[in-house]
């Protein structure tokens, strides 16, 4: 049998993970002489409390389902890609492309050609290392750690000697043309009579999110392609056995996940910046990795990681104006989810197993 | 140390004792648990010093469990552990070689890039420098060699030598840490019969020397060849301890299994169809650029059992392997006439499959079935990519639900529920979930390996007795296994594998195990 | 380049490849033992913070130094706790180290000195003063040994010192020491480490903290030697750059050594010029600063001499049944 039930392993294990990164939060805003409760307050005030809020909890929610969807899915296949960042980064280059070299004549073909160029650009980062990986069993996490390096690198080259635009001191793109501003959640909001923030950054990359939380799920649960990721990912010598080739899952699985790495340029490149600047990234594809475990590597765990970390960055840069607290705290709270619900996922689940066990035994009795 | 196990003699001790030595090792109810699986219960053994001490029992039959613990790699939940008359604690391994204990596990514990001499003093070094003890383990290891014949070059690399000669120096580590008490656990298993007769010499010969010697094994050949006493295992529990020269085999198998056990199967006089396999000089290269098939050929014709005997290692799982599309190879292969690639991505279990070949891997859990894979996902597995699994884009899970539970049903899998994790099955369910999956399929040619490998005995007769069924369907069957009654009792034809050679073929009827023995050992006496 | 201009990259190489000739030792230790360790940036951050905090508050750069090595060892703790003790994965583990560090060194520095997530200036004995070798002014003038040995060899901070004696003394305990054959053995079968009688946990948490200790001493050197405060995210990535540097090394401390002195040079480099020109050809100086990582990536494809880490590198110790 066994151990725990599915219910558990799926919900109670990351809530207690989230509680103990919650409670040695708090030891940490007590130790530095401020108070969690107002500290929780701030948060909340200022990620809920408005539209203004709310537009950029949304806006942060929507970047990290992207990343924490391209963690969790190759994570299906037992691959850590931790290029999620420079994925990212690479992203936004085929985003600012898209964007400044073809006239759009309309929002809605310039979302799907930026789509499409972040998520080939995206994807091209992450197959040098699934390749290697594939081909010449370099380990990807390594390989994905210098590549985020090198791709700032190459940003900072392109930015400065070929996108820049002449006379520009910071190396970053012109403007992104009219025709390629992405509608915000205000604008969509407006004709149905709600009044939505109109400084806040969130937009309709929300629903491409949400529409790719959708789309793996059913690519990885009810595809073939999906079964055979899976497959791999529990077992290679399985994979083989079954004839489904460890090359194909890997570059596949890795070329998706760069993909979605990619795909988040379109919410903060298009869709708030409106041009590509050099730190745009500014972590997220770090947090996909946080995000992907606290989610359980499922797209609708992933979906509420998301929105919870989302919380954390905006209630977090409230906190932040409003307290003493540096804004740093939330990458103390990140560091701690992941520790939990990675690292230390067996100190969580040890105790809670034997719990179940004893029951089920006094059950039997 | 314990200086008394030297007077004992190898027959003197169990017969007449000269003076009543205390037993060398002495266990006293010893249980143990692993969650809810109790893999000892309450065993009591005594074991006479200077003498081979046999422990036999099948697969899970709690021995090495046992031993373990003895070692201090386990801790036991209740009982006592005597060492020459002294109860001793052994918490750790440590423990375990201060009390003079050496084992010598089944998969070796050698560090692969160090040489015999690190891999030696590893542990037993004599100071914080390793210069001097290096030096006099040099010393050491020449005269152990001498004295018990166990040659081995102190300054060769693990990975360039041998399995034989990696097992002789787990005796030496051993020996070198002073042990007067050797275990050994399933020690022939990798070895061919020549090296497990020169294992066999120095066995003898530490016995000689005055240690005591407890050898782990289910091999009913070997406790009657070497064993003074032999203790029989089944199910966790110590069902009998007997001198060796009172029992005889038949005897051993029935208390290893609790009854009498069938080991012919019955069936027909093969009605042999047309040829379904043709093999011809297959060669195998394995990653490590080793040539593991040096030219094999065989042929398997419909409404037959060709059966592969072998000691493990000599090439039979590369040959299915190659077979079943997991391995690139060279040579040709022809499957009802037509040659079927054997490298590039069209050679692959799936193309395999479309062919006609159904394929039992030899593993199971690593191979045959994904464990965290609900039953119902692992009865497609492989087949996953058919027509009629799919609806749309998307796998139509509610119809491989519903047929995943009928085969269940006529496969008589327990509990016939297709939702569970096949983790949750029992090791004689899983297989049967396989079995299901590959002759449900209906295909002209069923690769097997290692059908019962960790299948209790009620599942052996049901597994069996498909495999026959499938055979006078007409189907043709290459059945590889180490076990060499199931090779005789199943096979209509035998092929012995040795070095990546076929050896030879005989027909079952005009063999006996002792021919086979020595074809297994590369010796084939009609063209020496 | 004039001989003087060679003297003065070799020199600022040397400065550059410190830190992380110590980070990459550190993760020689840890990963020849089997634990994966990517935590070296957070480990080196950790350390940069407390060594300035103390050596401010106490005026002391060695009781900074300590403070460094503690605070750099508190997270080696954590790493072991999550990965030999409760078997975690070791590269989850360590993102997490890494992000730990980033956000508690600027929570730390702000709360303590409140001055925007740094410490404040030190001077005099709070930091490590270069050192003068002996008969290095009187040398200054014979010709090339002479500018060599005041320049390059002379002139630097005890920690680079320490740095560089680091080598031969790794080298000695990995391979004539006891401790050292059971290091080695450990990354590559913890089974035949467990079944000598010798604890593999007791072994894995003595390499954690072998690293843990020079990960603080590289800390310490970036924050009181190389500069003269803490500031956020000080360490720069340069905790990857040493474990690039490790895999190009082949988990060797020799190569070790001419792997961080290699990528300290195209710091060097980039630092000094801009662009390189070379012909009509020009070398962009992203190039240069992405070139360790590339290097590192042809290593580990494996298109010159292949890298093959510690066999049981990154995998927790299971008894097995």
């Amino acid at each position: 049998m066994d151990k725990m039930p599915a219910w558990a392993d799926a919900v109670l294990v990351p809530l207690i993970s989230l509680i103990l990164a919650g409670v040695l939060s708090a030891l940490v805003i007590l130790a530095i002489g401020e108070s969690p409760v107002e500290a929780v307050n701030y948060m909340v005030k200022g990620a809920f409390g408005s539209t203004n809020g709310w537009g950029y909890t949304l806006y942060y929610a929507t970047n990290f389902m992207f990343t924490g969807l391209a963690v969790a899915v190759a994570f299906h296949a037992r691959m850590f890609n931790i290029g999620g960042e420079g994925q990212a980064m690479l992203g936004g280059l085929g985003v600012a492309l898209v964007c400044l070299y073809i006239p759009w004549p309309h929002w809605s073909l310039a979302l799907i050609g930026s789509i499409t160029g972040a998520a080939i650009f995206g994807a091209l980062w992450a197959a040098i290392p699934a390749y290697l990986q594939a081909r010449r069993g370099s380990h990807i996490v390594i390989t994905t750690i210098m590549f985020n390096f090198i791709a700032f690198s190459v940003l900072n080259y392109v930015l400065v000697n070929v996108l820049k635009p002449a006379g520009a001191m910071d190396p970053a793109t012109a403007k992104f043309p009219e025709a390629t501003h992405l509608p915000t959640l205000h604008d969509m909001l407006a004709p149905l009579g709600i009044a939505f923030s109109k400084s806040s950054p969130a937009n309709v990359t929300l629903f491409v999110a949400l529409a790719a939380c959708v789309g793996v799920y059913y690519l990885i649960w009810r595809t073939k392609l999906g079964y055979e990721i899976r497959a791999y990912g529990f077992s290679e010598s399985g994979a083989v056995y079954a004839g489904i080739s460890p090359f194909k899952i890997i570059m596949v699985v890795m070329l998706l996940s760069g993909a979605l790495a990619g795909g988040m340029a379109v919410n903060n490149v298009m869709g708030e910046a409106e041009r590509l600047v050099m730190n745009s990234v500014e972590g997220a594809g770090f947090i996909g990795i946080a995000v992907a475990l606290m989610g359980r590597s499922h797209p609708f765990g992933v979906f509420l990681a998301a929105i919870l970390f989302g919380f954390l960055y905006q209630g977090g840069a409230e906190m932040a104006f409003w307290t003493k607290i540096p804004r740093e705290l939330v990458v103390v709270i990140q560091a701690l989810v992941i520790l939990f619900t990675g690292a230390l996922d067996n100190m969580v689940r040890m105790p809670l197993e034997k719990m179940f066990l004893a029951m089920r035994k006094k059950g039997d009795a | 140390m314990t200086a008394q196990a030297k007077e004992g003699r190898p027959e003197g001790a169990v017969s007449t004792p000269p003076s009543p030595a205390p037993p060398a090792i002495k266990l006293v109810g010893i249980s143990k648990a692993f969650g809810p699986v109790q893999a000892n219960k309450d065993i009591s053994i005594s074991v006479q010093p200077g003498t081979i001490h046999g422990i036999i029992g099948e697969n899970g039959a709690g021995k090495s469990t046992l031993m373990s613990i003895l070692y201090g790699f386990y801790k036991a939940d209740k009982g006592d552990i005597y060492i020459s008359g002294q109860k001793t604690e052994i918490p750790d391994s440590q423990a375990a070689i201060a009390a003079g204990i050496g084992m010598v596990f089944q998969h070796f514990k050698l560090v692969e890039n160090f040489s015999v001499l690190e891999n030696v003093i590893l542990g037993a070094e004599d100071g914080a420098l390793l210069r001097p003890s290096l030096a006099k383990a040099r010393k050491s290891l020449t005269e152990l060699s001498a004295e018990y014949g166990l040659d081995v070059d102190p300054d060769a690399i693990i990975e360039d030598i041998g399995v034989g000669m990696q097992q002789r120096v787990e005796i030496l580590k051993a020996l070198y840490r002073q042990a007067e008490i050797l275990i050994l656990d399933e020690p022939t298993g990798v070895l061919t019969p020549a090296e497990a007769d020169q294992l066999f010499r120095i066995l003898d010969r530490l016995r000689d020397e005055g240690k005591t010697i407890i050898l782990i094994t289910h091999k009913l050949r070997e406790i009657m060849e070497i064993t003074n006493t032999v203790s029989v295992m089944r199910r966790g529990e110590m069902t009998a301890t007997v001198k060796t020269s009172e029992t005889d085999p038949a005897h051993l198998a029935e208390m290893m299994v609790g009854r009498k056990v069938l080991l012919r199967v019955d069936k027909e006089p093969a009605k042999l169809g047309d040829e379904v396999l043709a093999v011809e000089n297959l060669q195998v290269t394995d990653e490590k650029g080793v040539l593991r098939l040096k030219g094999v050929s065989l042929n398997v014709r419909a409404g037959e059992v060709l059966g592969i005997a072998g000691v493990a290692g000599n090439g039979q799982s590369e040959l299915l392997a190659v077979l079943g599309g997991m391995m690139p190879g060279s040579g040709t292969i022809r499957v009802n006439g037509q040659e079927i690639d054997l490298t590039g991505k069209d050679s692959n279990g799936q193309t395999r499959r479309a062919r006609g070949i159904a394929h039992v891997p030899e593993d199971r859990q690593t191979a045959g079935l994904i464990m965290e894979f609900s039953a119902w996902e692992n009865i497609i597995f492989g087949y996953h990519t058919d027509e009629q699994y799919q609806s749309g884009v998307l796998m139509d899970n509610s119809g491989i639900i519903k047929l995943a539970g009928e085969q269940m049903d006529r496969f008589d899998v327990r509990p016939p529920n297709p939702r569970l994790s096949a983790k949750n099955f029992s090791g004689g369910n899983q297989q049967k979930i396989v079995l299901a999956r590959e002759i449900e399929r209906n295909p002209d040619l069923l690769l097997i390996g290692q059908p019962t490998r960790g299948v209790d005995i009620g599942a052996i007769e049901f597994i069996h007795k498909q495999i026959i069924a499938l055979r006078d369907s007409g189907k043709a069957i290459l059945l590889v296994s180490v076990e060499l009654e199931e090779i005789m009792s199943l096979s209509d034809r035998i092929a012995v594998m040795f070095d990546g050679h076929i050896m030879g073929e005989r027909l079952p009827s005009e063999t006996d195990e002792k021919e086979l023995g020595l074809l297994m050992a590369g010796v084939n006496e009609e063209t020496a | 380049m004039d001989f003087l201009t060679i003297l003065q990259v070799s020199d600022s190489s040397i400065r550059l490849a410190v830190p992380l000739l110590l980070a990459c030792l550190a993760g020689l230790f840890s990963e020849r033992a089997g634990i994966f360790d990517i935590g070296l940036e957070g480990k080196m951050l950790f350390a940069a913070f407390f060594s300035a905090a103390i050596a401010y508050v106490t005026g002391s750069a060695w009781l900074g130094l300590l403070a460094g090595i503690a605070g750099s060892m508190l997270l080696s703790a954590l790493h072991g706790v999550a990965s030999i003790t409760f078997r975690g994965n070791q590269l989850i583990s360590g993102v997490a180290i890494n992000f730990l560090a980033a956000g508690l060194t600027v929570l730390m520095a702000q709360a303590w000195f409140g001055q925007g997530g740094r410490t404040p200036q030190l001077s005099g004995d709070a930091r490590f003063t270069e050192i003068t070798l002996p008969f290095a002014e009187a040398l200054r003038d014979v010709p090339v040994i002479g500018p060599i040995y005041y320049e390059l060899i002379s002139g630097h901070t005890a920690l680079v010192y320490v740095a560089m004696l680091c080598v031969p003394l790794t080298w000695w305990v990995l391979y004539r020491t006891r401790f050292g054959l059971r290091l080695r053995a450990v990354g590559e079968n913890p089974a035949a480490v467990d079944t000598a009688g010798i604890s593999v946990i007791g072994l894995r948490f003595a390499a954690v903290a072998i690293a843990g200790i020079l990960c603080g001493i590289a800390g310490a050197y970036l924050a009181t030697a190389l500069q003269a405060n803490f500031v956020k995210d000080m360490s720069a990535g340069r905790g990857f750059i040493a474990l690039a540097a490790l895999i190009f090394a082949k988990w060797k401390p020799w190569p070790a050594l001419y792997a961080t002195l290699l990528f300290g040079f195209l710091g060097a480099v980039a630092i000094r010029y801009q662009n390189i020109q070379i012909g009509n050809f020009t070398i962009p100086v992203q190039f240069m600063e992405a070139l360790p990582y590339i290097l590192t990536v042809v290593i580990l494809a494996g298109f010159v001499g292949k890298a093959i880490p510690p066999r049981a590198g990154g995998e927790p110790y299971v008894k097995e049944r």
